[in-house]
Formats: C-alpha cells, structure tokens, sequence
C-alpha cells in the first residue's frame, strides 16, 4: 500500500445517494480470480450503452466518459455510497481507474473497511458541503480540490474549507502504508493465549467433536 | 466493566471474543469460524502465497460453490460452459486442497449456498463469530452468533490470523411484539423494517430483533430476517437462542453431542476422538453447549444505542416497487409519489426508480404484470419457504405470460423437498425445478432477467441490473411470489383460494 498525505486534483461529480456496489462493479466481473484489471468495469452498466446484439459503446453522457473530467482522481456522491453487496471489486476498480479518493456524506460500512484496505481515502463531510463541491464541480470540471490527510481538511482555490472526521488508527495506517496483517501479528503471543483457552470451548467451535 | 453490569447479547459475544485491545487501535476480535465461496477467496489465498503466509486454522474454514454454478442440470455442473466460472470453481479446489480447508463441491449432498448449509450442518452456533466474504453473513445471527460480511483483505486477514481487527459497533434493537396477521410473513417483518428505517438507518450497528413476533418465528423465519440486516446496513443482525434454536441445532452434523458418523452414516465410535465414549458422554456435551448458550440474552436494564417498536399486527404483505429494499410499500397500496419521498435526495432516486422499473406514481401495485418469478436464495430458499409457495400453487398452473424458477437452497432442502412431492407440485403447475445456488438472486450463473424483463423475486436486493442488465426486481415473500406466478400480476395472498 502506497503512503497517501496530500492530494491536489479535480474531481468527477456522481450527484446521487445510495450507489450500491452492483452499480460500481456488476456480478459477471467477479468471475475473475485476478485482484487487477478491474479499472475499465467500474460503474459498467452506466457507462456503456448496449445495442440489442449486446455491443457496447461508452455512453456520452455518463460523467467519466466526458474528456473533461478525465484524470479526476477524486469521486463526489451523496449518502451511503458504497451499500450492497461486500464485494472489494468495488474498491478495486475505483482505484484501478484512478480515484484515490471519494467524499461523500457517509459511507456503508463494509465499503468504508474495503476502501481503506486498499489505501483509498474515504472524506465525510456535510450534506450541505459535499452539495457544494458537487456543484463547484460540475460548473468548472478543472475545479480542483485538495485532500490534506494530515490535517483532515478538505479546500479548494475558491476558499471552501472543511474539516473531516477520521479514526487515528486509520489515518496512521494510510499515512504510513502499513499491512494489517503484520500489525496483527505483532500481537501473536496474546492470540496464542487466548487460543490455548478458547479451543477448550466446543460448543463455539465449527466442528463441535474434535474440538 | 464488572461482572454486575447488564450486557446486551452482542456485547456477551464481543468480549468473549476479544484476544486483545491494544491502545489506540481497532480491538483484535477472534473469528470461530471463516465460510469460503468460490468468488471471493481467490484473490484472499494469493494474498497468502505472495506473503508465504500459512492459514492459521484450516478446521475453522469450510467452504462450498454457490455463486457460479449453474443450475440447470446436473450435467451443467459437472462440465460448466462458462469458461471464467470454470476457471474460478477450479481455483476453489486447488485453493482448498493446498490449504486443507474442507470443501463440500458441486455435487455433495452438503452442497449449497454458503449461508444455508453453514446452518443445516450445525456450524453456526449461538455465541459463535462467523465471517464470509457476502454480505448476507448476517443470516448466522438469528442463532445468536455474531455474523458479518467481510472484504476480500479481511477474508485473507482471516486465513492468517484467525482474527480481526474491528471497531465495536453501536447497538440497536428492534423490538417486534405482537401476532402476525395471516399471510404476512418473516420476509414482510424484514422489508417493513428497511422501509421505516432506510437502507443506511443501521449503519455502524449490530441490531438484536426482539419481542414476541420474533420468539414465535421458526428457525427460517429468523434467518430471513437477519439475512436482510444488511440491506438496512447494519454491520450485524442477531437473535437471541431459545428452546427453537436449541431443538433446530440438536443432532446435526457438527452439533455438539452429535457423534461423528463413518461413510455409512452411522456413529463412528472408533474415531480418534470417541474412543471410550458412551451415548452418555455425547448427551452431557450437548447439555453442557445447551447450558452455555443458554446465557446469550440480553440482561434486563442492558441499554441499546437505538430502540424502535413494531407493532406486528399492524404489518401487511410487502412489495417493493423501486430500485432499493427500502423503496417498499403493501400489496394493497400504490407506487408512490414523489411528495411521499423523505428528501430531496430521495426524491431523486424515486424519479430514477420510476423511470429506471418503467411504473407510474398512483399505480396500484397489483395492476402490476410480471414476466417471471424467482423462488429461492440465502433469504427465501429454505424448505419453509418452498412449502409455503408450493400451498399456494397446488391446483393451479403458472400463467402463460409467466416463465417461473423455483431454485433450492442447497441440496439438503431440495432433497427435503422432493421428498415431500413439493417438487411435483411445482413442476406440474410449470415452474421449473432447478439445482442448488444462488442462482438468479445475483445472476452470476446463466440464470438471469432480459432486459426490460419484470421479476417477482424471493431474494433480497431489487438493484439495477441485479438480476441481469435493464431487468427490474420486485421482492416479496414466498407465498406472494408464488401466488404472482399463477395470476401474472401481484396478488394479494390474504385473499387467496387455497385448492390444496
């Protein structure tokens, strides 16, 4: 995982609340084994128009298909992005694509942990200012916005300024790339000694007789 | 906190959990037991491989196929067409055969979806933490356990530490007291829910259903309930175990007190593990997991983050008309309108939804025609489920307009079925009587709505696209499914002509 402190860029408005991960990757995408090369499925059926013979061309009107917008590496959406289904395709593909972060006024909770697994910053911020960038956004696509992870603020040149809530924990992990696995391990004596009593406890193991 | 201080059920099995909450860190949370299916784990074992990793505890593993695999015919399975399926089915076995982590394949008798078998062979237990990379993990929880659905990361984060790391969520209980009117079931309790609350008005918590419509539900019934947790985006849905859960657990294949069976499935007392024990010692096993589970309520005076009350015989027959579970309202209603929307936000899906399942606000839901109709899926395709929809369609025959599926569980419930004569009953009123998986819920398999096509669908999301690109999904319970597939429109099962 790439360590992540500031980013400057523009950002791709997708102005609707409830994106569920259906949308930002469909089902026959995830018949892949592979963790990469995701980026050109990301929010497929909206950015595809199918013929009846099922040929596909890139719909004009879907925002990531408008060459301003290209090389926006920020995403702006309304509530609850991210719901539905666990699957981390989703968080994959939007970072295969190129965003490096989404702000949006809340996120579903098995998306939020996806994300950050795999270094992508997750802003929440008002209704009122997320409304705000949106429209910023959309008015002026070069409009840029930048992320400062260290001081969890969010501004852009025209003097917007917002502060973001994050877990410490969180922000020390993306600030510092770190596996979270390793970070586990290093408590490894603890699980051995919690494992030395709880294997005793059969009637909470999956294969109740040999336990 | 000291041993006096009230605890909910779910704080009970959070900290019987805890290995560790080291300072200024998510708390490290012990996993009993990790469920793997074929489409989220590939990436999860490479992770391990590329690490050199080992899988810490492979008996706490089991895993099954049930996303990809088709379900027409068992020669279907055997030599899948789809060649990316195959390829995803193939790694499974490689994956699991590598790593020793038992796998009940396409054609086992133990085979089905993930969240149904987990239950039927008695490895879901009350007190127990079950993760699964699907999100409709939360079906464990109506045995007690707390059961999530996880990331592909923290699936292999699993496989390496057998833990963790999470932040505790909030607590919310739903208390639903009162007696179901008939015709209105677990299915319509759950989409009432998500209506009132939203599909994000759980997030960040673990809900306990409670009350005495709850008590009264059988062991399906509470699966389905907390199988759609998710969907009003809780972490977790959980009920507290009781005398059903206790007589539903007895005697399967991992329950305590069950003795392992030899491959003619009859005890197997010389096992490494029975030698010397007697029927006595296998009953005292299970009287003593019986006296533990038995521990997993809430105290009374325990406090919750959030209450909310339902009154359930205020409850009606539900059918969502929109692109979201929480776009949902009663058989006898119409689709509604955007003043009935509860913010501007909403009101922009619901001009999406209109446009997006071709229906105008005013319409009575039950001028609604449908095209087909889906039986079956981790949220509705339990036996119960298939007895329930089979009462309704006994006499009658699916309309002509109508192409119908009834798609078991797992192979246990089909067995269960056929044994039965449901199958019958369903095959000759027209529906098609299908294998095991998940089939249309997700469309991964063949098994998918043409675009434009209208579906009345057991399962548990109504998203564009779900069931197939431009097909639009109405979910319901079993029974108004089945009654759907017979007049071609939805169809108020409270006024239903049973023939049988």
């Amino acid at each position: 995982m790439t360590p992540i402190n500031t980013l400057t860029s523009t950002a791709a408005p997708l102005p609707l609340p409830n994106i569920d991960t259906d949308q930002i990757i469909p089902k026959q995408f995830l018949k892949r084994i592979e963790r990469t090369g995701y980026e050109d499925f990301l929010f497929y059926d909206w950015r595809y128009t199918f013929d009846d013979k099922g040929n596909t061309r890139p719909n004009p009107d879907f925002v990531l298909n408008k060459p301003e917008y290209k090389g926006a590496e920020i995403l702006l959406a309304e509530r609850n992005f991210g719901c539905g289904s666990s699957r981390e395709h989703a968080a994959w593909a939007i970072n295969q694509y190129g965003f490096l972060a989404v702000i949006a006024p809340s996120f579903a909770d098995i998306f939020f942990s996806n994300a950050g697994k795999n270094g992508i910053i997750l802003v929440r911020l008002t209704d009122a200012e997320v409304e705000t960038l949106i429209q910023r956004s959309t008015a002026n696509p070069q409009h840029k916005l930048t992320i400062s992870l260290e001081d969890q603020t969010v501004t852009d040149p025209d003097g917007f300024h917002a502060h973001f809530d994050m877990d410490p924990f969180r922000k020390h992990c993306l600030l510092n790339g770190l596996d979270d696995i390793g970070l586990t391990l290093l408590h490894e004596d603890k699980l051995n000694a919690y494992e030395s009593n709880h294997q005793k406890e059969f009637w909470l193991s999956p294969k109740s007789q040999t336990a | 906190m000291t041993a006096s201080t009230p605890r909910t059920l779910f704080e009970k099995v959070w900290q019987q959990h805890v290995v560790t909450e080291p300072a200024g860190e998510p708390t490290i949370l012990y996993i009993d037991l990790q469920l793997v299916h074929e489409v989220t784990s590939p990436q999860a074992f490479e992770g391990l491989r590329l690490a050199n990793r080992p899988l810490r505890h492979p008996e706490r593993h089991v895993a099954t196929v049930d996303h990809n695999v088709p379900t027409t015919s068992v020669h279907d399975r055997l030599v899948i067409a789809d060649q990316i399926a195959d390829a995803q089915i193939k790694a499974l076995r490689k994956n699991c055969a590598d790593y020793g982590i038992e796998l009940f394949d396409v054609q086992d008798a133990e085979q089905g979806i993930v969240h149904m078998i987990g239950p039927e062979l008695g490895l879901t237990k009350p007190g127990m933490t079950i993760v699964c990379g699907d999100s409709h993990t939360s079906t464990h929880g109506a045995f007690g356990a707390l059961a999530f659905g996880i990331g592909t990361s923290e699936v292999e984060h699993v496989m390496a530490t057998q833990t963790l790391p999470q932040d505790k969520p909030k607590t919310f209980r739903i208390t639903v007291d009162g007696e179901l009117p008939t015709g209105v079931t677990a299915k319509d309790i759950i989409l009432a829910i998500i209506g009132k609350i939203g599909t994000d008005g759980a997030t960040g918590h673990v809900i306990e259903y409670a009350g005495s419509a709850i008590r009264a539900l059988s062991m399906e019934g509470r699966m389905t309930i907390c199988n759609m947790s998710i969907e009003a985006g809780a972490r977790a849905g959980m009920i507290a175990p009781d005398a059903t859960t206790f007589a539903y657990l007895k005697g399967r294949r991992f329950s305590p007190g069950t003795p392992p069976t030899n491959l003619n499935g009859r005890p197997d007392l010389n096992a490494a593990h029975n030698i010397g024990k007697t029927t006595d010692d296998f009953e005292a096993q299970w009287n003593l997991a019986v006296e533990q589970w038995s521990a997993l309520v809430t105290d009374t005076n325990a406090t919750f983050d959030r209450e909310l009350h339902i009154d359930a015989s205020t409850l009606a027959p539900s059918v969502t008309w929109g692109t979201s579970p929480g776009m949902v309202t009663t058989i006898d209603a119409t689709v509604p309108s955007l003043a009935d929307a509860r913010s501007e936000a909403d009101q922009k899906s619901f001009a999406r939804a209109y446009e997006y399942m071709d229906l105008k606000p005013g319409t009575p839901i039950e001028a609604i025609k449908v095209d087909a109709v889906f039986l079956g899926s981790c949220t509705n395709g339990r036996i119960e489920d298939l007895r329930a929809a089979a009462k309704v369609v006994d006499g009658y025959h699916v309309a002509t307009t109508v192409r119908a599926m009834v798609v078991p569980g797992s192979q246990a419930v089909k067995k269960q079925a056929e044994d039965e004569g449901l199958d019958r009953i369903f095959t000759s009123a027209g529906f098609e009587w299908r294998e095991p998986g998940c089939s249309m819920c997700l469309g991964m398999n063949p098994d998918i709505l043409s675009p434009g096509e209208r579906c009345a669908s057991t399962s548990n999301r109504n998203f564009e696209g779900r069931q197939g690109r431009g097909g639009r999904t109405h979910l319901l319970s079993p029974a108004m499914a089945a009654a759907a597939a017979i007049t071609g429109h939805f169809t108020d099962i409270r006024t239903w002509k049973f023939r049988s």
